[in-house]
């Protein structure tokens, strides 16, 4: 049976038309090949960063920072967005969790909803439908590459460059339906034409850029097909928002650590179950591990977003069920009417309401059981970790023996942890 | 570099008098105190106690931020509990994995409280103290052993937390070393409750002193908000957000009798010459002389009341020891905050004889307005707390 639901797209690309496009010399300044040539952006090479550095928030704006907040406000004083977000209210809802709302009337389109499939994570690109090579130019803010020279310990910048088709960049281009101040879209390798799926290269380049802005409010998302993904061209999304999201306050339980010193936790008393991962050998460790991850949950044909926070150190993994159960008529209306289709934002916390009614009434147990529903539940939720650690190489046995419980906590200010150690446990049986 | 630190000293010996140091310096716990309103929210005073638990030297922790003390192993989770503390101006205990100077990590008990001006509800100062932890609660938590026996047992493990500071004196020890990498990788290590009092106990010491030194300057502090901050008080978090931008540029509020300044950049006061004090409260007029261009100046006007951005190229005059003019290419825009109206203007100054067209550098536009795209930033939560 083919899933579908029908959902009115986000408008990300002024040049965004729902369904096929016109082909042929379109004098748009494109990146096809009719406009390519012409093509000039300033060009950003990070440097080969092994490990991530410490990042200090009170430490002064980053040369990225700089030059995606620079270019974002120059396209927004152009007028490029289509609506001022920083004129939309925002507030924390009260609450335990600080779930964070914004009353955004004009982020969705008045138009009839297209139809998504949603039962197939992985599905082959399509030239005809909308992408990301025919956004206009004007809505490229720079390239962004890492440097593929080990010994690079600087970061190379050059203000304008033209871009080198055969070198297959990426490109970081606004989003003009944006949540926040500063959202972007992380596009890697543009003109190759990747399909929405995740690969090892791209994750790595999606943390290199977190890391590179080195700013814990800066944080990027992705969001499977399935899991809300409005265009299947592989792309991440990121955006400034200066406080923490109820996701990143949640606590966590230490499951499993991958032998390249990945810490894989579940998270704990938060709507939606998902997976955390940090630490690691190196940024690659890291990224390699939550890219076998999400590929075995492609493969398996499981919807899920991606969550980079952090600056790059703490990767949540949210599988999750909403589209299917919308497909299979298995939501409420109610929960329907409010039009909030949780990708990987909203599974955060941040939810953006197009309706008053809704932001007026907005409240913690509302986001709290919109989140349930989106979830995998337990069963299911051991079920894909169990194939996860599989596909990562791990034995799925969680250590919860007794008192050796090891609980993150951040939720109470005034709580304190048990302590786990190993070491300790070792002598006290040989005695 | 000394320039800093004597503005460190500056604004702590103001508030709190000279004979503050002593003071402080008799108590025998382990604190610091931060400024929240110098840029970078460096710490500007430590305690003997503190120094000594870090391995520290004064000058070496003095401007410095608390994050220097933090290391790869210390728990992200806990950290970000911190910032969002200073965020929100609230108080915080937590269990804290720190790196001394010779990079041995130790485990303490942090607990940091904000301090209020008295009058204006604003907070002037962060004050956070550190009580080591011995590790003993950890180990009545595992089980039926006789506190005897948990020293063998367990000595292997809490040697190097409670003898830590004999870890990195004794360099022929590769049985601690060994052990010290457990440390850093416990999960978490919890405070007993006696540590938690004196965390307490620490802290409100600490505070009755500020207290009684803010009276003999007459501006007096206090561990409790009396007031709520006035309207052109700016929170101290939002501060700490703008001190990060190193360019030069005010905010001015526009819903107040003519649209003063209240917030000036570093940078902004090295451009023009004046103290932080002269500019404050004041409307930007008076950088503009003689010769400035009164037809710009209504352009300016005409753009603020239709709450729009603009450039314009001006002749401002510093207050600099040439008291030279300058050409002021000059860019302001309205800032909305979480409401979505407008809180305040942004003005970025960029000297245009400066601007410099480097290869390697930002274009100085593209620099210019990601000032106002950081304070946008900034200014968009500021007032965003959970409650």
């Amino acid at each position: 049976m083919l899933l579908k639901i029908k959902r009115v797209p986000t408008v990300v690309s002024n040049y965004q038309k729902d369904e096929t496009v016109e082909e042929g010399g379109c004098g748009r300044n494109c990146l096809s090949k009719c406009c390519i040539n012409g093509a000039r952006l300033p060009l950003y090479t990070c440097k080969n960063l092994d490990k991530f550095v410490g990042e200090k928030l009170e430490s002064p704006v980053t040369f990225l920072e700089s030059l995606v907040l620079g270019e974002w406000e120059d396209r927004f004083q152009r007028g490029l967005f289509r609506y001022d977000v920083t004129a939309c209210e925002t507030k924390v809802i009260p609450g335990k969790y600080g779930f964070i709302a914004q009353l955004n009337e004009g982020r969705h389109l008045k138009k009839r909803p297209t139809e998504f499939r949603v039962d197939k994570v992985l599905q082959p690109f399509d030239g005809n439908k909308f992408n990301f090579t025919k956004v206009g130019q004007e809505e490229l803010l720079f390239q962004f590459e890492a440097s593929n020279n080990d010994d690079d310990s600087e970061l190379q910048f050059l203000p304008s460059i033209p871009l080198d088709a055969d070198n297959s960049p990426s490109v970081v281009a606004i989003n003009v339906s944006p949540i926040e101040y500063g959202h972007v879209l992380l596009i890697p390798r543009v003109l190759d034409c990747l399909p929405q799926r995740i690969d090892h290269k791209s994750l790595l380049l999606a943390l290199q850029m977190a890391a590179e802005a080195a700013n814990p409010y800066f944080r990027l998302g992705y969001n499977s097909l399935g899991a809300f993904a409005t265009i299947n061209h592989l792309h991440f999304q990121a955006y400034y928002f200066a406080m923490q999201f109820p996701i990143e306050k949640a606590s966590s339980l230490k499951i499993n650590t991958t032998n390249n010193g990945v810490k894989i936790s579940k998270l704990l008393n938060y709507p939606v179950r998902g997976l955390l991962f940090e630490g690691g050998n190196s940024i690659n460790d890291l990224s390699d591990t939550v890219s076998d991850a999400s590929v075995c949950l492609q493969n398996n044909n499981i919807p899920f977003n991606i969550l980079i926070s952090d600056s790059g150190k703490q990767i949540f993994l949210l599988p999750q069920c909403y589209a299917e159960k919308q497909a299979l008529g298995e939501v409420s209306s109610k929960l329907l009417d409010t039009q909030v289709n949780p990708a990987v934002w909203e599974m955060s916390g941040h939810m953006v309401l197009k309706r008053k009614e809704d932001y007026e009434g907005a409240s913690e147990e509302k986001a709290w059981r919109l989140l349930a529903e989106v979830s995998l539940s337990e069963e299911r939720f051991k079920e894909v970790n169990t194939m996860i650690f599989e596909a990562i190489g791990l034995s799925s046995h969680e250590e919860e023996e007794g008192e050796e419980l090891e609980e993150q906590s951040s939720m109470n200010g005034g709580s304190f942890i048990r302590v786990h150690c190993p070491s300790v446990k070792e002598e006290a049986v040989s005695n | 570099m000394s320039l800093t630190k004597s503005s460190e000293e500056d604004s702590f010996n103001g508030r709190y008098t000279l004979w503050i140091k002593e003071a402080l310096e008799e108590l025998p716990h382990n604190f610091t105190i931060t400024d929240p309103f110098i840029s970078g929210h460096p710490i500007v005073f430590a305690s003997l106690g503190f120094l000594k638990m870090t391995g520290y030297s004064l000058e070496e922790v003095i401007g410095r931020n608390g994050k220097v003390f933090q290391g790869p192993k210390t728990n992200r989770r806990s950290i970000m509990e911190i910032r969002e503390a200073i965020r929100e101006e609230r108080s915080v205990m937590v269990s804290l994995l720190n790196y001394r100077k010779s990079g041995s990590p130790f485990w303490m008990l942090f607990h940091m409280c904000p301090v209020f001006g008295r009058d204006d509800g604003k907070v002037i100062n962060f004050v956070a103290v550190q009580v080591p932890i011995s590790g003993q609660e950890h180990h009545r938590k595992l089980g039926d052993m006789s506190s005897d026996h948990s020293e063998l047992v367990f000595g292997s493990c809490r040697r190097e937390v409670c003898f830590g500071s004999f870890v990195h004196q004794n360099q022929a020890s590769p049985m601690e070393c060994v052990d010290e990498q457990g440390l850093e990788d416990w999960e978490h290590c919890e405070a007993s409750e006696s540590e938690k009092l004196k965390a307490v106990e620490a802290i409100n010491n600490v505070l009755s002193i500020l207290t009684r030194y803010s009276e003999l300057s007459g501006r007096l502090v206090c561990g409790k908000r009396y007031c709520l901050r006035g309207v052109d008080c700016l929170s101290s978090s939002l501060v700490i957000s703008l001190g990060r931008i190193k360019q030069s540029f005010v905010l001015t509020n526009p819903c107040l009798p003519d649209m003063p300044i209240i917030y000036a950049s570093d940078a902004f006061l090295t451009l023009t010459g004046y103290k932080r004090q002269e500019v404050l409260g004041q409307n930007c007029r008076f950088l503009s002389g003689v010769d400035t261009d009164s037809s710009v100046l209504y352009e300016m006007k005409e753009c603020i009341l239709k709450g729009q951005s603009c450039t314009v190229q001006i002749l401002n005059y510093s207050n600099r020891k040439d008291k030279s003019s300058f050409w002021n290419l000059l860019h302001i825009s309205p800032v909305r905050n979480a409401s979505g109206k407008t809180a305040y203007f942004v003005g970025v100054q960029v000297e245009a004889s400066c601007r410099n067209t480097e290869s390697k550098e930002l274009r100085p536009e593209t620099r210019q307005l990601s000032v106002v795209g950081a304070v946008r930033v900034a200014v968009r939560s500021s007032l965003m707390v959970t409650c």
